[in-house]
């Protein structure tokens, strides 16, 4: 038997723990990518996944009827991380090295068996005499499936005007 | 500066080499400014982007901030964005729609059409004065040709047509294709490349570069399955090698069959989706209807990489995109891309059309960031000192393929005629008469 009082302090706990939980797999998925754990990093992917990055111009835009910079569903997913790991993706061979801060992640919805998140994020890429950051915010559609977060889309929207003097979005973002 | 050393070329011996200070002398860089950006037409932008009357963008171009907007009286004008009594920008959006533009620092007001309307307190100036005379300044020339938009500095420029040369049959090419018309789809790659801006007018002519630099894209193009087979070309021109070709001014073309590659206009590949097969095949069935089957083969079955000297270019390859590129110092350029799309297109095939361009071009693509790689890598290969010269001497001997490097060569040739203060490159192409001597 539990009293009202608990009830409340289970679901706080239980929306402290999702936080917590969402918090972690964000933090650990920004770990793999700067670790460039590619193969680990598509494993978090749904198979009707979406990886979008807007134009800087036209950041909640649909990438259906605008042109952005990158709109990957997994095929294409899986072809950028082959690429990648290739010798001939030549603006990253080698590698470059990032380094991701990841902040204020917030929950902001929670339809059914799927979690929409926030977070804003500051990643250096470092290559070749030159330090260039990105800066912006990601949004995300996590979803459970079979117990474990899996991310259904991902959209990382940059605050900055232009990709200048970076040139490229060869890393993922 | 003598500039008579800048390129080297051995016209008989088939041999073509441009001095590297071309790319690395502030200078040149200088010389460029005055000779070319302030004395070509340079592409400003495409009518779709104004539809409605007040519709306005901010653009810049050879480093000077203009707007573009759309007066009530609809017409289309270009203005210097700097308020004629202390110089404060007027437009202060990069794009929209207004009626008026007041200046923010004192409050003058110009209305769409580029007319001061209003000056507050306007009593305390004199006779002198003469507002009707203080209306928003237009750069000297501004013109189009099908709705792509020119801008020039120079009072003096030949007519935007006649500086088009033989460009014009190759946009007319791209923009035949669409019978509904095309509008720029929203949506801007702002980028830049640490290079040179010229590497750019060379990599945009170039293919001799894209199977070697560009093998992971086609790797996952092939890894999609294949392509409806190419028809029997019915006509043998470009050929199976592709042609590259001068179209006078410094402008050039490389065009070169398609073959089983993707594109929207009008060849089917599994990267455009089973559902679009139909509207493509219809396509294609309504060019051939239009304009017979030998342009609509060049139309539907033939790539083109196009550069409008000095620095659009326009591609009509995974998809149309216009690309306009500009120096800030000489190891520097600020990249603008834009794509292009047939009016009335169904969103389905719109949003393949989108994504098979995404998966080659741009700065998140499979091929581009590469390009920019290469460009990068030039230029810091230069620093290197040693080797004082860039060879562009590929296919002189011969009617040049498309792999070959006469169009980099007419572009050179214009570029240094143009450095040397003349309008036009005595010869444009390799041999005298423009044929195979």
């Amino acid at each position: 038997m539990t009293s009202g009082r608990d009830d409340s302090l289970n679901e706080k706990l239980a929306a402290l723990l999702l936080e917590r939980e969402v918090e972690k797999f964000i933090v650990e998925e920004a770990v793999m990518l700067d670790e460039w754990r590619l193969d680990d990093w598509l494993a978090l992917f749904t198979e009707d996944a979406r990886y979008m990055v807007p134009a800087t111009d036209m950041p909640t835009a649909d990438p259906k009827e605008t042109l952005a910079l990158i709109n990957d569903d997994v095929a294409r997913l899986r072809g950028r991380v082959e690429r990648l790991k290739s010798r001939h993706a030549h603006r990253e061979f080698p590698w470059s090295r990032t380094r991701r801060f990841i902040t204020n992640v917030r929950i902001k919805e929670i339809i059914g068996e799927e979690i929409l998140a926030n977070a804003s994020f500051l990643v250096y890429r470092i290559r070749s005499g030159q330090v260039d950051p990105l800066i912006g915010s990601y949004v995300y559609t996590l979803r459970r499936v079979d117990g474990a977060l899996k991310i259904a889309a991902r959209r990382a929207v940059l605050d900055l005007e232009a990709l200048r003097p970076h040139g490229t979005l060869s890393i993922i973002l | 500066m003598n500039l008579n050393n800048l390129i080297d070329e051995d016209r008989l011996g088939g041999v073509f080499r441009v001095h590297r200070s071309a790319f690395t002398s502030a200078e040149i860089a200088a010389l460029e400014q005055a000779n070319i950006f302030q004395r070509c037409w340079l592409y400003l932008g495409h009518d779709s982007e104004l539809p409605n009357a007040g519709d306005f963008r901010r653009r810049t171009v050879a480093g000077q901030p203009l707007f573009w907007v759309r007066g009530s009286d609809g017409r289309a004008r270009v203005f210097y964005n700097s308020c004629t009594h202390w110089g404060a920008n007027v437009c202060r959006l990069d794009e929209g729609n207004a009626e008026l533009f007041q200046c923010f620092y004192h409050a003058w007001t110009f209305n769409n059409q580029g007319d001061l309307v209003s000056v507050p307190d306007e009593a305390a100036y004199g006779e002198g004065f003469h507002k009707e005379a203080m209306g928003l300044a237009a750069p000297p020339r501004f013109d189009n040709y099908r709705g792509l938009y020119f801008v020039s500095f120079d009072r003096d420029v030949e007519d935007l047509i006649s500086y088009l040369g033989d460009a014009k049959e190759y946009i007319d090419l791209i923009l035949d294709q669409a019978e509904e018309g095309w509008r720029v789809i929203p949506g801007t790659q702002k980028y830049s490349v640490r290079a040179n801006w010229k590497m750019f007018s060379l990599n945009s002519l170039d293919s001799y570069h894209v199977r070697p630099l560009h093998s992971t894209f086609f790797k996952y193009t092939e890894s999609l399955g294949s392509g409806d087979p190419p028809p029997l070309p019915p006509t043998e021109f470009p050929g199976p090698q592709g042609r590259s070709l001068s179209l006078r001014n410094g402008h050039g073309v490389d065009i070169f069959p398609s073959l089983a590659r993707a594109r929207p206009i009008a060849h089917w590949h599994p990267i455009l989706g089973e559902e679009s097969k139909e509207e493509i095949r219809k396509r294609r069935a309504r060019l051939v209807e239009r304009f017979g089957e030998q342009r609509a083969y060049l139309m539907c079955n033939t790539n083109r990489l196009m550069l409008i000297y000095p620095n659009f270019a326009l591609h009509d390859i995974a998809g149309v995109s216009l690309r306009y590129f500009e120096p800030v110092g000489q190891e520097y350029m600020e990249v603008t891309v834009q794509t292009l799309a047939p009016r009335g297109e169904s969103p389905g095939l719109l949003n393949r059309r989108l994504e098979n361009f995404l998966s080659f071009l741009g700065p998140g693509g499979f091929a581009h960031p590469d390009d920019i790689e290469a460009m990068e890598s030039a230029q810091l290969g230069f620093r290197a000192g040693g080797p004082e010269w860039i060879d562009a001497s590929r296919g002189m001997h011969r009617e040049a393929t498309a792999l070959d490097e006469l169009h980099v060569r007419a572009f050179w040739r214009q570029w240094h005629a143009n450095l040397s203060g003349d309008a036009k490159a005595e010869r444009h192409h390799d041999s005298l008469d423009g044929k195979r001597e």
